[in-house]
């Protein structure tokens, strides 16, 4: 297990966790405002159909299309890239290796955290009866009154569930990073397929195998956290 | 209709598209009467209640309340207590947090402590006082819809808006609840507005029953007089069960039965008509020279009913008190026989 | 309810932003592909468009994708469905640890998946084919945690135990009260999760990749490295039709949607 002595690995660890952490949070929050428009929208409309099938090809499409996606975008002859250098020269947007720094690569895995995020907590949403509202008002709360006491307080442990599954699901994102050149070395998942596939120096087996318990375990607390938050929900849930 | 009734709704009208959930109702509630409005789904009973509550916009009337005009009210204005049919409590709170929630809102009114006293005494008077720290998931049908009304009489609501409250429940505990909502009711000099589908529940609670059809009042008056003397015959057939039997009117008398009747108010006045007959207003003895007999009977504890087969081969329904139907049973031959009671007579056809 | 002007223009200004971030990445790449490209073109050009058919691994590549998302959704409706009914139906108290084994491959990296799964799939290679439709196993698993809500949701909201009952006393076998009864009730629980599915198995790339197998998205990387424009083009019009795809499957309404009229 000395595998976790070398600093490149425990910084490369390190930053998955970052990058994951900040993902989840920026998705779920992005996520769950977005699955909160569609709900109070029409149900079964079409904003309502396109935006739930959008989320569903957008969360699983990942690697390539993704990384087309955002090279054109913000890559060398990108959309943006270009009329940022015309517009705005002297920001970030005009350059355009910013998208494999840790920012990029945050901006770039946000963008299936969005559609996963909305996958997974529309159906919590859907499920926060509209008599909830109509009660608090008639007994004279105000919108915010409804949000603070109520809405809030119930959609939180389902809002900690999709987060957390969020962060598990950047960590995890190993595709992605594949397909961008220059990006070696940098995120734990990617080490190990280095040490299996290597053409450099054979492969270690050894190395992989053990880097890749080391990332069960972290998904094992936080599926273990799952575990407990469903339970509180399910408590609530009532019986019919 | 007094224009210093305590609920006035005027002319409330709200259109879906080309259906009329509301298409003119107008109806008075004086201070601490119970008011229930009744008919089948889709005839807008629910709409107005809605529409009173502030939960539903209309497309044209005006609603008063209290000498006030609540119409372009806010729903969190309007201090109306309002128990919604199922689903309504707040399923991370306690019974007695949710009973207290109105009263938390109004937070710079109440003290922590009086507001627990209050609570208290609304869990006393629905009689869950022993439930108050229990969630909703651990409360049955029953104990939730007393929490749900313990919960908007908290507040002192100016009008109690029940919403089909007992339609989710069992038979048993759907009798007993709507006894305890109307004297809980009384005790308290609440006005109220009771929305059913049931009639037998209307008729048993309130002080006046409103018949509603598409959107309109059919006819509105106690329980008594909704029963023995309807407007119309969809009261008449709505309310209550009716044998339809024909004969023909003239000079405001039906003779059907081998007798002749006086028809109510509305009925026709002339032709071939269908008599809507109340199975107590027919009277059957044991007799070996009858003219009909018996099919079927049921036993309903203190009242018999009757299924009888006449000579043409039509049937009826007759109800008697069940000392009065001994001995009759399937096959019986007995005489059939019209008790002096006005009838609602409808066009044939 | 009506909407105040304040919740509204929320809305939209939520709708607006995400929209923004989803979308633009999207006309990118549209923009890109368009992109005139070798000696011939001035301006933009629909020729990387047209290029896609004449790709030579790319058709192969594609029916061989829909061949492995076919006998996905084989899998679905004859393993999965019936499996999470037999769970709901016989054994709840299962059900817990059930929905925690199917969110698994969520949370466990594909990288972890192909270092446990590659000695097998060598076997398969070398043992039963060496086609990418075996990947139809793997792809059965890593839907399970999108395809299991779905099934999930479905089955709450019917009671299956009354309608089992129902059908038992009628006289059928449980194979019956399964594919007869059950399963046409909870139809688009198992719609929804068979398109995500499909998504998935056009979608996926890891995998395949380090396993050397030739699927639909290997084979858009391998373009991508010759003729960029052809490549992001391909890319683009799969999204579309997929998308395309789950629009045109007729879906009932939710229940409990927030803005439910009741008129009664």
């Amino acid at each position: 297990m000395g595998v976790f002595n070398s600093p490149v690995a425990r910084h490369a660890f390190a930053n998955s966790l970052e990058i994951s952490a900040r993902t989840a949070i920026v998705g779920a929050i992005l996520g769950g405002l977005f699955a909160w428009a569609i709900v109070t929208g029409k149900p079964g409309g079409v904003f309502y159909k396109i935006s739930v099938a959008l989320s569903s090809v957008l969360a699983q499409f990942g690697g390539v299309m993704l990384t087309f996606a955002f090279l054109a975008t913000f890559g060398f002859n990108g959309l943006v890239s270009t009329l940022a250098l015309k517009f705005l020269p002297n920001t970030f947007l005009a350059d355009s290796t910013w998208l494999y720094g840790m920012t990029g690569l945050s901006v770039l895995y946000t963008f299936f955290q969005i559609p996963l995020m909305v996958l997974v907590f529309l159906p919590t949403l859907e499920n926060l009866k509209p008599q909830w509202r109509e009660a608090s008002d008639a007994l004279g709360g105000r919108a915010y009154e409804y949000w603070l006491r109520i809405g809030i307080p119930i959609l939180t442990p389902s809002f900690a569930g999709a987060a957390l599954l969020l962060f598990v699901n950047s960590f995890s994102a190993y595709a992605t990073a594949n397909t961008l050149i220059n990006l070696s070395d940098f995120l734990t998942p990617l080490e190990i397929a280095t040490a299996l596939t290597s053409e450099t120096g054979g492969s270690n087996p050894a190395e992989a195998k053990s880097l890749s318990l080391y990332m069960v375990v972290v998904v094992v607390i936080v599926m273990g956290l799952y575990a407990m938050l469903r339970r509180k929900v399910s408590k609530w849930e009532q019986k019919r | 209709m007094s224009s210093s009734a305590y609920v006035q709704l005027v002319d409330l009208a709200k259109y879906f598209g080309k259906v009329k959930a509301l298409d003119g109702l107008s109806l008075d509630i004086a201070e601490g009467e119970l008011v229930a409005l009744l008919g089948p789904s889709g005839c807008g009973k629910t709409t107005a209640l809605r529409s009173l509550a502030g939960l539903q916009e209309l497309d044209r009337g005006q609603m008063i309340v209290d000498g006030k005009d609540v119409t372009f009210q806010n729903a969190n204005k309007r201090g109306m207590g309002m128990v919604f049919q199922a689903y309504s409590l707040f399923p991370h709170m306690t019974a007695r947090e949710n009973v207290e929630y109105g009263l938390k809102l109004r937070a710079h009114k109440t003290s922590g402590d009086k507001r627990k006293a209050r609570s208290a005494e609304l869990l006393e008077l629905v009689g869950l006082s022993t439930h108050a720290n229990h969630y909703p998931y651990q409360l049955s049908g029953g104990q939730q819809q007393r929490v749900a009304l313990a919960r908007a009489l908290a507040i002192s609501p100016k009008v109690l808006l029940l919403d089909e409250p007992l339609s989710a429940l069992d038979a048993k505990v759907r009798t007993q609840l709507r006894e305890e909502i109307r004297r809980i009711q009384l005790e308290l000099g609440t006005t109220t507005l009771f929305v059913t589908h049931d009639q037998e529940e209307a008729l048993s609670i309130a002080d006046r029953v409103g018949v509603m059809r598409n959107g309109q009042l059919e006819q509105i008056a106690a329980p008594a007089e909704l029963y023995d003397r309807p407007n119309t015959a969809f009261v008449a057939e709505f309310v209550g069960l009716t044998n339809p039997i024909a004969g023909k009117v003239s000079g405001g008398s039906i003779e059907i039965l081998g007798g002749v009747v006086k028809t109510l108010p509305g009925s026709i006045t002339s032709g071939s008509g269908i008599a809507l007959v109340r199975p107590e207003s027919i009277d059957v003895v044991a007799s070996k020279a009858g003219n009909a007999t018996v099919f079927s009977a049921s036993f309903l504890g203190a009242s018999c009913r009757l299924s009888i087969s006449l000579a043409d081969g039509t049937r009826v329904t007759a109800q008697l008190p069940s000392p009065d139907a001994i001995g009759l049973g399937a096959g019986a031959p007995v005489k059939v026989s019209l008790l002096d009671l006005p009838v609602f007579v409808k066009a044939a056809g | 309810m009506k909407q105040s002007l304040g919740v509204r223009l929320w809305r939209w200004t939520i709708i607006f932003v995400v929209a923004l971030y989803l979308l633009v990445p999207l006309y990118a790449m549209f923009d890109f592909s368009t992109k005139p490209f070798g000696f011939a073109d001035k301006g933009r050009t629909f020729r990387a468009w047209t290029m896609i058919a004449s790709q030579p691994d790319l058709i192969p590549a594609i029916s061989r994708s829909l061949i492995t998302a076919a006998i996905v959704m084989a899998l679905i409706l004859f393993l999965i469905v019936p499996t999470a009914i037999w769970v709901h139906l016989k054994l709840p108290a299962l059900r817990r640890p059930f929905e925690l084994l199917c969110l698994l491959p969520l949370a466990i990296p594909a990288i972890v998946i192909v270092v446990g799964i590659a000695p097998l799939y060598r076997w398969i290679s070398i043992n039963l084919s060496e086609s990418p439709i075996t990947l139809a196993g793997v792809y059965s698993m890593l839907i399970l945690p999108y395809t299991y809500r779905s099934l999930s949701a479905a089955l709450d909201a019917v009671d299956i135990h009354t309608l089992a009952e129902a059908a038992t006393t009628l006289g059928a076998t449980i194979t019956r009260v399964i594919f007869g009864i059950i399963m046409p009730t909870i139809k688009t629980g198992i719609v929804n999760g068979s398109f995500i599915a499909i998504a998935l198995v056009l979608g996926e790339y890891t995998i395949s990749n380090i396993l050397n197998f030739k699927t639909f998205q290997v084979v858009i990387a391998q373009i991508g490295r010759t003729n960029g424009n052809v490549a992001v083009a391909v890319s683009l019009a799969s999204l579309l039709f997929v998308i395309f795809l789950l629009l045109i499957i007729p879906t009932k309404k939710r229940q409990g949607a927030v803005l439910d009229v009741d008129i009664a």
